[in-house]
Formats: structure tokens, sequence, C-alpha cells
């Protein structure tokens, strides 16, 4: 029996997460917990999140999860989901400017900013709410395995990682006003932007994908 | 391709049941939640809202079990309404699985509440329900109590004070339209929308297709919200999207 831990820093979808991974878990126990040795004894790791960066980053450092995910990115298949994935990079603009891990390359930006002078009619809302098409850099890749090109996923976010500046890392783009990257992955870390929990067939499909990843 | 609109069905449960009688050919059991929430998700519900309708304050802990079974079935956003008083409340909901609450009269009665529970879980999981009536050409009004009590609050006011309190989303129902099959109060909505930069759903007042197109086009809605219709089978969230899709919306097919 395998098992892949969905690493809880009380900041609330990791339920979701965790139902989800259940739903699809085949000959793999699902552990929700904060304990190093927990997360580091498992064979897969989950990073989940919702809320604002800056209470997510402090609740992290507070439990010493900073340490532990670095030591699972080295070896072991590491998904994050939302703000789990924002905090794996370098900073966001979010909460007056916040540090994050910094464990893969990427500076996120307000939607906001370029957005709210335009008129009413083609303003777009703040948070990017809703499903949007996810455009895979590299089809092969085993996280997007049985999933169609370009199918939709369920987003929530304000705060966005462009398209560039996180060159070699992004796997796949959305556009909303301009084009994001709404997926990263180096090596045996992937992470999405959109929430695959809430994101019916192709999001429980990811799931799927990422408990039978070797992280190669 | 831009963000899709979405289609939101509204199921109000009552002590653990959906009620106003869902009726789906060949559904074995037309008060589960969990069932009616699968032929939902089935069909290509884009989000689904749950407003708990429960009176007695002893069973509003079936709620909270009814959210649980849904959440471990069917994999879309969920929205659960009604008796969200406190951050209690919330917490209780989100834990079961829910992604949003909405949160209606308690905000009417103390603004700050929101403030708070945005501040504790985040915006993205505050859904500000607000009804709205008509009180003279271009106002409305904020009512409570289905309708029946005028607070004086002008709703476009409401609508950014819920929002700078930290609102991620409002749905909107119109108290006129409400039950009526007109159509939505497109004027309310579209005033609204255009007033806020977070989505709005449009409610009340659904009884076809072109009303969801309207609710969109012109209202500018980014999601429409409908019971009647899916429930009664007259339609099928498929339906609908086909519709949106052929007059030019973007849908998630």
């Amino acid at each position: 029996m395998k098992t892949v831990a969905v690493i809880d820093y009380g900041m609330g979808n990791l339920h979701s997460v965790a139902k989800a991974l259940e739903h699809v878990a085949i000959d793999t126990r699902v552990v929700v917990s904060s304990d190093p040795q927990l997360i580091l004894a498992a064979d897969r790791v989950v990073l989940p999140g919702v809320g604002a960066i800056r209470d997510c980053m402090a609740e992290l450092q507070r439990l010493g999860m900073p340490e532990v995910v670095q030591e699972v990115s080295r070896n072991k298949p590491l998904l994050a989901v939302c703000v789990g994935m924002q905090a794996l990079l370098e900073h966001s603009a979010e909460n007056g400017g916040v540090d994050c891990m910094g464990l893969l390359p990427g500076r996120l930006d307000f939607f906001g900013d370029a957005f709210i002078r335009t008129p009413p009619s083609d303003h777009l809302k703040v948070p990017h709410m809703g499903w949007n098409q996810v455009h895979q850099a590299d089809p092969t890749h085993p996280l997007w395995h049985e999933i169609k090109q370009d199918s939709a996923f369920y987003f929530v976010h304000s705060y966005f990682l462009p398209d560039g500046l996180a060159t070699g890392v992004c796997a796949a783009t959305t556009e909303y006003g301009q084009r994001f990257c709404s997926a990263v992955s180096r090596g045996n870390v992937f992470a999405t932007q959109f929430h695959p929990e809430k994101s019916a067939e192709a999001g429980l499909r990811l799931y799927r994908n990422f408990l039978m990843w070797d992280g190669n | 391709m831009p963000l899709s609109k979405r289609i939101i069905p509204c199921l109000d449960v009552d002590a653990g049941r959906v009620v106003k009688g869902v009726q789906f050919v060949g559904i074995r059991d037309a008060g589960d939640p969990v069932e009616i929430a699968r032929r939902y998700n089935q069909a290509g519900a884009d989000e689904l809202v749950f407003l708990d309708i429960t009176a007695s304050h002893q069973e509003r802990e079936t709620m909270v079990h009814v959210v649980e079974q849904v959440a471990s079935e069917v994999f879309i956003p969920l929205t659960v309404g009604g008796g969200i008083r406190e951050k209690a409340d919330i917490r209780r909901m989100l834990n079961a699985g829910a992604d949003k609450v909405g949160i209606n009269t308690a905000a009417v009665f103390r603004p700050e509440f929101v403030k708070e529970a945005a501040d504790a879980f985040g915006s993205q999981c505050i859904v500000v329900a607000m009804d709205a009536k008509q009180v003279s050409p271009g106002r409305w009004e904020i009512f409570t109590h289905g309708g029946r009590k005028a607070t004086g609050i002008d709703a476009i006011e409401w609508a950014c004070k819920m929002v700078s309190y930290g609102a991620g989303e409002l749905l909107l129902t119109s108290m006129d339209r409400d039950g009526t099959k007109d159509g939505f109060d497109l004027a309310l909505v579209r005033t609204v929308s255009d007033a806020v930069a977070v989505p709005v759903i449009a409610s009340g007042g659904v009884g076809n297709l072109q009303h969801l197109v309207d609710g969109v086009v012109e209202g500018r809605a980014d999601a429409v919200l409908a019971a009647s219709i899916f429930h009664f089978g007259e339609y099928t969230v498929a339906q609908a999207k086909q519709y949106m899709a052929q007059h030019n919306i973007e849908v998630r097919l």
C-alpha cells in the first residue's frame, strides 16, 4: 500500500483535495497531516492551499514546512495546488509583497492592476473565478495523460504567474485578459493554479495521473 | 477562449432532503441531495448551490452531513447558503467540503461579519447573497425575510460595500422576479455587475433558455442561477449550454 500525504496547515480546501484523492486512489492511502515525519515517509505529497499568501506562508513557516517541502521536492513526486503552487514560487505581490519558498522561479502579479482601468463593458472580474481552458505545453507529460488538450479546469485566484517569467517551468497556459502560466513543472514537482479537486472528470484524471506518476 | 459563463442549479434543502420536487427521468430518490448533485454534474452543471431552508435549529446539523456526502461524490464547486450567521458556521461548512458559503441576512444585521469572514477564510469563499426589490425606476432596495421586510438599504451601495468588505462574489436575486418565470431583472443585474469588480451571479425569474442568454449578454452576469427550469425537467443543463453556445456565449461543453 502506497501513501500520499496532503499537507495540513489549516488553510481550508485540504478536505476537498483529500476527498478527490480518495475518490481516485487505488492501493494508495491518503494521509492528511502536518507531521514532518509522516509527510517525509509518504510516497508522494500534495501541497494544497486557498486564501491569502501571507497567512499561508506564515503557517507553513510556523510548522517548518518549507524545509519539508524542499526535502520532498528532491526525491519524490510533489503536487501543489492554487496557493500551494504560489507558495513554491519566489514572490507574490499579494498583501503588499510576500517572499515565498523559491523552489521554482516566478513572481506573481495582481490581475486587477491591468484591468481596473478598462470600461465596464470589457472589464474582467477579479478574482478570475470559474472554468477556463488549460493549454498543455507538453501534452506528453504524464500528468496530462488522457486529458484532452485545452480542457476546462476550475480557477479561483486574483494573483497570477505571467507567461514568460516562468521560462522553462511553464507546463500550461490560460488566457484571462492576457496569457498566464496555469501550471508549472520541473522534474518531480508539478503545480497547478487551478483546482483539480473541483474540475470534475478532468481534475480527477489529473489526480489519478499524479498517483501513478513516479516523478519522471 | 475567455473564461466560461457558469450555469448554476440551485437546490433547496430541508432537513437533509431536496424539496420543491426535482424531477429527473429514472431518478431513484428525488429527495436525495447526493443523487441529484451527481445528475447535475453529469449534465454539465458548473457549480451547485445548496440553500438550507431548514427552519428548526436542531436539524441544522443535517446540512453538514449533506455537504459531506455530496463533496465526497461530486467534484465541482459547491456553495452552501442559509443559516450562515457566525464564523463557526462557515468553518463547519468548509470543513464538510463546501467551497463557498452564502451570507445573506447576517450581513444585513451586521455588515462587519462579512469583513471578519473574509479575513478569516479568504474572499474566495465568501459569497454575499443579496435580495433586491425595485422601489422606483432605477432604484432597488435590499429586502430580508423572503422579500417581506424592507431595510431601506440601496442595493447598488450595498453591493459596493459588501465587495469592499471582502465579498468574493455576489449572488443577486430579484425579489420582484423570483418565481415569476418572466426572466431576470436585467437592469438590476447590469447595474450591479458594472458597479463591482467581483463576479455576479444573476438569480430570480428564469423561465426559459433565452432568459439565461439575456442575463449574460444584457445583464453582463458572470454566472446564471436557476432552479425550477432544471428541476422540473423542462430543460437540461446541457441544453442550456448548447443554447448559450449558439448565441456566442462561452460555456464549458
